[in-house]
């Protein structure tokens, strides 16, 4: 059997033109003959991609296939590398990212204020012990980034990856952090990156690790201007504390703001984007009472870690001439991977029982939006519903049924699929999102085929990318877990409160430069200064035409109290966020409460390539807050 | 799967006869095209033997008479190298390419370059409309909308910066503050890149 590297099954002659096109294109690259009208002038079109596109592949392969024509201004194709060998789906497991492994101590003992002559890098003492948080903490862990050598595919070669080792497990994702409210902890990240000689094409080996959504204080939270180099440190203090524990909710905090799902990334600045491609991401699930990853207690959610599973999804770009991974280092725009991969694996396969599962969704970018459907090949009219629990990784108010939910870069959803309905079938988790470059998925009317005909933002059941097959056993099983249909969980905190200030932030291109407020990211310049234990709104205005930009604030969530001045249609939407999607020409209004904690922090966009880019900005709190309105 | 294998196999042979091209050079072949360039010095000069080769650079894009986001960046670059001081030459190289070589000569260019300051280690450039056109959608120097890109006043203002050897490269916005870019380039000056230099 053959496959095209979305893992549709070819015929052997599609196969073999296939291979064919690929050659073609390595060698009218090495030719340097890399435009359109070359090709025609040479005659050459026809025998590349264009035929493909008139076999009747669907109109993403088409795109990828004008890839090689890099450089070309086209809002209608990618723009950039060539694209990836071709890869067998579906026949390597799911793999699991293990369990992070603490460590009976650290040596050099974790110090309050940075220890410098050990090498330790941090921007400021921690905060946690002088509100009463022990330290040492009575968790801590040894993380060190490093290199990695592991297979993506069976069909590609061994990769050089950048991930991270807890001293027990090494990968890329890196392990995952189960945590609990009421139990801080301290992770000392350590950079063991290879010499800047052995970079293998991009990658700065220059790391700071931030803990995405986590309620953290500025010194612990992996600011970007926090970087460190090989050889040096940082420990980083999570107090894993509901926010509200030192203002409006003391001394616990409110647990309607309890987060469970967050991850771990690089965030360098201006080299963000190569290094999260490289490998350096991770898990950090957040448990307490409710959600106790426990299927007979709490809110008895799909059981951790046998039916509480989590994924992290990347795009990803494989040299057609070697097969290794590839990188285009000099785009603006943002860069589209033609291999999907999910927990480190292209297009895997995971053995499912017939019952209900909580699936924790990632998209790790750099610049891809997803639109998760459930697939049925066998049955592609069939709606196949599945719940949503969590937005950004803070469970709904309720779970809210759905056939699709959409997010962009950094964000999450934990959803519920209940497997009982397909008990001995195959069925496939589908992103059905058309996006052909970095601008985001395609608006409507937008762009058209080769034949004229308008490409559709969604695409038919089964015409997507297929990203991992479940194989649903056919023997019934028991599932204590509760039917998603009757749950209620946490209430969304109070929006009903007067802002202290409203601030406006136009998210711009000017001349290709990514800007906030007309602004460029730079570590020494804080915009604006938001007082300590205030309530703000924010309007993000997105002003650059047709591009939707994932926009992330760190420190506090948000609630969207409006898009375009409605209030969010979507019902998951009515929900706690940390990344709001910012689609072309609309206004968006955010709620904060900004508790608790001092210090610096950045509002980016979470598109890697835009973020690395200086879509950026710093801004921090502090005892009294300014009021500058446009920052 | 036996036939695949045998597919798979079959295509690695043809391969088999080209060694895979290092990291370096694969870079060199997707962004680097080689293309002849005369200075404001009217030296003529190759684009990656040149210019780029072994070298940390700067390198954007400009014209004479652009009168929207030029003169800002190119002010801005003037302090750049007033910042780097005696870097600028020896350690740091900074290019800066007409969109315009149809009317920017290579006297346009010395006056642009005597007005801005620029001293040995910053080279303004023109060359083929065609090549500089090459060079500008390799380099990644375009918008997306063919429209936008079509447009000169809306031409890309970042400055690419890198270390070639090294393969560090990054950019940031041309008119972001003068001495966050020096800052910037910094990270990628790296005492590793005399002995990269020397191997590819």
């Amino acid at each position: 059997m053959y496959y095209n590297s979305l893992g549709e099954k070819v015929s052997r002659r599609r196969y073999r033109e296939m291979l064919e096109a690929a050659k073609n294109r390595r060698e009218l690259i090495a030719a340097g003959l890399t435009s359109r009208r070359d090709l025609v002038k040479m005659g050459l079109l026809t025998t590349g991609g264009l035929l493909v596109a008139k076999s009747g592949l669907s109109t993403r392969a088409w795109a990828q296939s004008q890839q090689f024509q890099q450089g070309t201004p086209n809002l209608c194709a990618g723009a950039g590398l060539p694209a990836s060998p071709t890869t067998r789906p579906f026949i390597v497991p799911l793999p699991i990212m293990p369990i992070a492994q603490t460590v009976m101590s650290l040596n050099p003992a974790p110090t309050i204020a940075p220890n410098t002559a050990a090498g330790e890098v941090r921007a400021a003492p921690h905060q946690a012990p002088a509100l009463g948080f022990p330290f040492p903490p009575p968790r801590l862990y040894s993380f060190t980034q490093k290199a990695l050598q592991v297979s993506q595919s069976p069909d590609l070669p061994v990769q050089t990856v950048w991930g991270f080792t807890d001293g027990f497990h090494s990968g890329s994702p890196g392990p995952t952090y189960v945590a609990h409210y009421g139990v801080p902890q301290l992770t000392r990240n350590r950079n063991a990156l290879p010499p800047v000689t052995q970079n293998g094409g991009f990658g700065l080996p220059s790391v700071t690790t931030h803990l995405h959504n986590a309620h953290n204080p500025s010194e612990s939270d992996g600011n970007p201007c926090d970087f460190y180099e090989i050889g040096q440190f940082c420990d980083q203090y999570y107090p894993n504390v509901l926010a509200g524990f030192n203002s409006d909710h003391k001394p616990t905090g409110d647990i309607n703001e309890s987060l469970s799902t967050l991850w771990y990334h690089d965030h360098r600045v201006d080299f963000t984007s190569q290094n999260t491609y490289k490998g350096l991401v991770g898990y950090y699930l957040l448990f307490n009472d409710h959600d106790t990853g426990n299927e007979t207690t709490g809110f008895r959610l799909p059981s951790f870690p046998q039916f509480d599973v989590p994924l992290v999804f990347a795009d990803k770009v494989y040299d057609p001439t070697d097969g290794h991974l590839a990188f285009d280092l000099f785009s603006l725009d943002g860069i589209m991977g033609d291999k999907f991969l999910v927990n480190g694996q292209v297009q895997p396969f995971f053995n499912v029982q017939p019952r209900r599962y909580r699936f924790r969704l990632l998209d790790t970018g750099p610049s891809r939006f997803y639109e998760f459907y459930l697939t049925d090949l066998k049955n592609l009219g069939a709606a196949n519903p599945f719940y949503v629990i969590a937005n950004d990784g803070n469970l709904l108010p309720a779970p809210v049924q759905v056939e699709s939910v959409r997010i962009g870069v950094a964000e999450r959803v934990d959803i519920i699929i209940d497997f009982s309905a397909f008990a001995g079938k195959t069925v496939y988790l589908e992103n059905r999102l058309n996006q052909l470059n970095g601008m985001g998925p395609i608006n409507a009317g937008q762009c058209t085929d080769a034949n004229g005909n308008p490409l559709p933002t969604i695409l038919a059941a089964g015409q997507g990318n297929l990203l991992m097959q479940f194989r649903v056993s056919g023997t019934a099983v028991q599932d204590n877990s509760a039917n998603p249909a009757t749950q209620t969980f946490y209430q969304l905190p109070s929006t009903n409160v007067t802002p202290r200030i409203t601030r406006t932030f136009k998210f711009d291109r000017l001349n290709g430069q990514w800007s906030v407020n007309g602004q460029f990211m730079d570590c020494h310049t804080m915009r604006f200064q938001v007082q300590q234990n205030s309530v703000e709104n924010w309007i993000l205005s997105n002003a650059t035409g047709d591009w939707t930009h994932p926009v992330h604030i760190h420190l506090e969530e948000h609630q969207i109290l409006s898009r375009n001045r409605q209030p969010p249609s979507l019902a998951i939407e009515r929900s706690r966020k940390d990344v709001t999607q910012l689609p072309p020409g609309e206004r968006v209004l955010l709620f904060f409460r900004f508790r608790d904690w001092l210090g610096k922090y950045p509002i980016h966009c979470h598109n890697v390539v835009h973020e690395d880019h200086a879509m950026m900005g710093l801004w921090h709190v502090q005892a009294v807050g300014d009021d500058v309105l446009v920052p | 799967m036996a036939s695949f294998a045998g597919g798979l196999l079959a295509a690695g042979k043809a391969e088999a006869a080209a060694p895979a091209p290092s990291a370096r050079q694969r870079i060199r072949n997707l962004y680097f095209p080689n293309i002849v360039l005369q200075t404001q010095d009217d030296k003529e000069v190759r684009f990656y033997d040149d210019l780029v080769k072994d070298k940390v650079v700067t390198i954007n894009f400009f014209y004479a008479q652009c009168q929207a986001v030029c003169p800002l960046v190119m002010a801005n670059l003037a302090k750049v190298q007033q910042l780097l001081g005696d870097r600028v030459g020896r350690d740091i190289f900074m290019n800066s390419i007409s969109l315009r070589s149809d009317v920017d000569s290579t006297a346009v260019l010395k006056q642009y370059a005597d007005a801005h300051g620029a001293r040995p280690g910053w080279s303004l450039l023109r060359g083929d409309p065609k090549d500089v056109e090459h060079l500008r959608r390799s380099l990644g120097f375009t918008n997306p909308d063919p429209r936008v890109d079509k447009d000169l006043e809306q031409h890309i203002g970042n400055v690419r910066y890198g270390n070639e050897p090294l393969m560090l490269w990054a950019a940031c916005p041309g008119q972001a503050r003068a001495e966050w870019i020096a800052e910037s380039l910094s990270w990628v000056i790296r005492p590793e890149a005399k002995a990269a230099a020397t191997t590819t």
